[in-house]
């Protein structure tokens, strides 16, 4: 039985398309360590992902929508994993996953695009901050030699910084000659905008060299995990899915996007081979969705959803969950799954922790405007050559 | 050689107001020259009145679909047959998919026609910016299959009209309805909804969708964080049901239609008014307010004056193009004179970093083209980031440099800027055409590079990507 106001954690049992843009961004730093973030755009279904199977409430709210937990992979007494999700299952079978539920940043509201906003950028408020939380984590690791990478068209708003950041995409478009090359270098030279993304360009081109040009999941988790171990390469990744949005037909959108997300995941962990173990791996969105399913299959934006933890060093295996229960009066505004945990102390703690660094002076760098929040710790054991 | 880098009044109305120069002559006075394109704007250019039609495409489909159903063998016990899996019907699904995107290609390259040949590129520029701010996203085989279509239908006729006209024909298109799930929203206490309880139906499975009636506050009309609450977007959800798309028995399958059976009864409280009609009128009364609130004005204004003067908007210059939207009630062509006469956005420093679509039309256009012929706008897009009418999500494509200036993007450019020019280097000297289509906007440093270019081909794609082009 859960009770609220005790913080819970709970041993585990032991045992498509993603419509993923193919965004990546990457910084290099001079660190041994990875972060990877995953951002799930469009309000992924924290309810359904890792499903409180054991609420009361939560069959008749979600009806035919909900996850028969018959057929969902068992976490613990309380949760249950979307059976789409057969290789995170495993790596939180080997306590190289765990769950943070009814997780939430300080956005209150239901805008997809200032959730994201205030997820990506660290603020209270949707545009209250200019940079994202991710340039800030960068620019508290030593400096690398080579400029930052990325790996999409754009930047995404959590790179987006003072600190050089650059991007990349498998082309399908034929090499500039040498000469057209060197002339739009020269013409770019004095450029304050252009020459910095176009140094980065030829950063990225060169560390993508004999990397497929493939789009789908498993590649795309390949070549993340390409770039993040070339040896002077970057350190810190981070990958745009889409897709999560489920007002309607969400059975089966949502297994093909976990389907596709789990391809993903597994790809990168085999491409990192033995540096798995030094990193780690947050996949979180920018609100949840309704507790109960609306009138046309799906759901409706929501707030408290789920963020995933995964990599080899994490201490797994285990849904972290001051559960506030899906009973009407426990719900948020008579809706939605009720926050109770804070996305801004996860991400402050994880990184931190990941990176080898004061998790303190993590969220006062990372969420000045949150009152610092206090980082959750204790998500991830010792890392090769850290004392 | 002038050392002139500020850009000339010609070479903003053809880049920053127009689509991008060609190499015809230069306008005489550029204000008036834009102003008189409201009279010789083309609502519906041939290339688009030619697209096959989406709704009898989908229509027929359907039916095709009900027929294989009653046709398929029911399912052996055991082993349930899911909907929609026999041969025949994954075939017929096959198929349609492969038309639809055929369809998607053609409305495209019509598109781009239109953008080509113009004899009102700023008319037509608007017909870009308003597509977008009121976009859907082409992410599932039927709206793909309308998106020209909601182009043409919902946005072309109103350009030049009234702002609440473009809404309401926008929030009835199909393309809309569909992409967010509208056609879906069914009032629960409507007959439709009790009739399928007292049957013992699923109540959940009969419900209120509020996707739509969200996305037309957030986006559309009002704007975010303007005072609206979660309890508004609910009372409009329940306004908008009914709302829906014309099903075998309606007068017009496929297009709008509103369905009374399935209209929440009631007087809906939206920001604090009351809206007691009953039926179809309910839901267009409240987006006629939506569409002549101060807080649409505004939201209008900043998203206009962040097109042409930059990415943050000059205050005055919002308040300005807002206060002529009140005061017009949202007449569209007088916006645009607020905007023409407004002298911020004729500033001679380039203000504005092209997005993928600009910058392949305008480079289209400056290498003389009047149609795209073989080259396929849809691929290409997609490769430079910017697939047309799929933004991926209801906001639309960002309209700040920091969305495209970008290192990947620009490199895809230059890739792609050497391909294009390839087969029309030997005919076009870019010494010549480059103050042509840049008039007094080219720097000393680019006509350098492309004077020394290694070969005629390098000088026109370097043209293409310097600085000056890459920005308006």
């Amino acid at each position: 039985m859960l009770h609220r106001r005790h913080f819970l954690s709970f041993a585990g049992i032991g045992a498509g398309t993603l419509l993923v843009a193919p965004h990546m961004a990457l910084a290099a730093v001079e660190t041994e360590r990875r972060f990877v973030f995953i951002i799930q755009r469009g309000a992924a279904d924290g309810l359904n992902i890792v499903v409180p199977y054991a609420d009361p409430a939560y069959a008749s709210l979600r009806g035919a929508l909900a996850i028969d937990p018959a057929a969902a992979i068992r976490l613990d007494g309380t949760f249950a994993l979307h059976p789409a999700l057969k290789e995170t299952a495993g790596m939180f079978a080997q306590k190289q996953a765990m769950f943070v539920h009814a997780v939430a940043s300080p956005y209150r509201d239901r805008s997809h695009f200032d959730g994201q906003n205030v997820l990506e950028t660290g603020g209270t408020q949707a545009y209250q901050v200019k940079d994202g939380w991710l340039n800030r984590l960068v620019t508290m690791l030593p400096k690398a030699r080579d400029t930052a990478i990325a790996i999409a068209p754009t930047v995404p708003a959590a790179l987006r910084g003072p600190m050089q950041v650059t991007s990349y995409a498998p082309s399908g478009l034929p090499t500039p000659s040498d000469d057209l090359m060197l002339r739009v270098g020269q013409l770019y030279a004095q450029d304050s905008q252009l020459h910095p993304a176009w140094a980065a360009a030829l950063d990225a081109r060169q560390l993508a060299d004999g990397s497929g040009a493939k789009q789908d999941p498993a590649s795309l988790g390949r070549l993340t995990a390409s770039f993040l171990t070339k040896p002077h390469g970057p350190r810190i990744a981070m990958l745009e899915t889409g897709g999560w949005d489920t007002h309607s037909g969400q059975e089966g959108r949502l297994a093909n996007q976990l389907k596709a997300l789990d391809s993903l995941l597994a790809a990168l962990r085999d491409g990192l081979g033995p540096v798995w173990n030094q990193t780690t791996v947050l996949v979180a969105t920018e609100f949840g969705r309704t507790a109960a399913a609306n009138g046309t299959g799906g759901t409706d934006h929501g707030t408290g959803s789920v963020a995933w933890v995964l990599g080899g060093a994490v201490k797994g295996g285990r849904v972290i969950a001051d559960w506030p229960g899906l009973a009407n009066n426990q719900l948020y505004e008579n809706r939605d799954l009720r926050p109770t945990a804070a996305l801004d102390a996860l991400i402050a703690g994880l990184a931190a922790e990941s990176l080898g660094l004061d998790p303190d002076r993590v969220a006062r760098r990372l969420f000045p405007l949150a009152g610092s929040p206090r980082p959750l710790t204790g998500l991830v054991g010792a890392l090769p050559g850290v004392a | 050689m002038p050392l002139s880098t500020e850009l000339s009044p010609a070479a903003i109305a053809l880049n920053r107001f127009g689509l991008g120069a060609t190499p015809a002559p230069l306008p005489g006075d550029p204000r008036q020259w834009l102003t008189a394109q409201f009279d010789r704007f083309e609502t519906t250019p041939p290339a688009f009145a030619a697209l096959p039609d989406a709704r009898a495409m989908l229509t027929a489909y359907q039916e095709q679909q009900r027929e294989l159903r009653k046709q398929a063998p029911p399912p052996a016990p055991g082993s349930p047959m899911p909907p929609g899996k026999t041969p025949e019907q994954k075939l017929a699904r096959r198929d349609f998919g492969q038309d639809v995107r055929a369809l998607y290609g053609q409305a495209v390259q019509a598109r781009t026609q239109s953008a080509l040949t113009t004899p009102a590129p700023f008319v037509e520029r608007m017909v870009h910016f308003w597509s977008n701010h009121f976009c859907v996203s082409a992410d599932d085989i039927p709206v793909t299959a309308f998106a020209g279509a909601f182009e043409r239908d919902a946005i072309r006729p109103h350009v030049l009209g009234r702002f609440e006209d473009m809404v309401l024909a926008v929030e009835r298109h199909p393309a809309m309805l569909m992409y967010l799930n509208q056609n879906q929203s069914i009032g629960p206490n409507s007959p439709a909804a009790l009739r399928a309880q007292q049957r013992g139906g699923n109540p959940r499975k009969q419900g209120l969708n509020e996707n739509l009636a969200r996305e037309i506050m957030e986006l559309h009309t009002l704007g975010v964080r303007s005072g609206y609450t979660q309890a508004d977007v609910t009372e409009f959800a329940r306004a908008m049901t009914g709302w829906t798309i014309g099903g075998p028995n309606d007068d017009a399958p496929g297009d709008f239609a509103f369905h009374p059976q399935q209209h929440e009864p009631g007087t809906r409280m939206v920001l604090g008014k009351a809206y007691a009609q009953q039926g179809m009128d309910q839901a267009r009364a409240v987006m006629a307010d939506f569409a002549h609130a101060p807080a649409t004005a505004t939201h209008v204004a900043t998203k206009l004056a962040r097109h042409f003067a930059g990415d943050n908007p000059p205050p005055p210059m919002v308040t300005r193009l807002a206060n002529v939207f009140q005061t017009t009630r949202g007449d569209l062509p007088s916006l645009y004179k607020a905007l023409i006469e407004s002298p911020e956005a004729w500033q001679p420093q380039p203000l504005k970093a092209k997005t993928p679509w600009e910058w392949t039309v305008s480079a289209l256009r400056a290498l003389g083209r009047n149609e795209p012929g073989a080259l396929q706008m849809a691929a290409i897009q997609q490769q430079l980031g910017q697939p047309v009418w799929k933004p991926g999500s209801p906001a639309g494509w960002d309209d700040t440099a920091a969305s495209w200036i970008a290192p990947d993007a620009l490199m895809r450019r230059v890739e792609f800027a050497q391909r294009l020019v390839a087969p029309l280097a030997s005919q076009i000297d870019a010494r010549r055409l480059a103050p042509q289509v840049l008039p007094g906007a080219l720097t000393p440093a680019a006509q350098e590079q492309i004077a020394h270019a290694e070969t005629p081909a390098s000088a026109l794609a370097l043209m293409l990507v310097s600085p000056d082009f890459l920005r308006r």
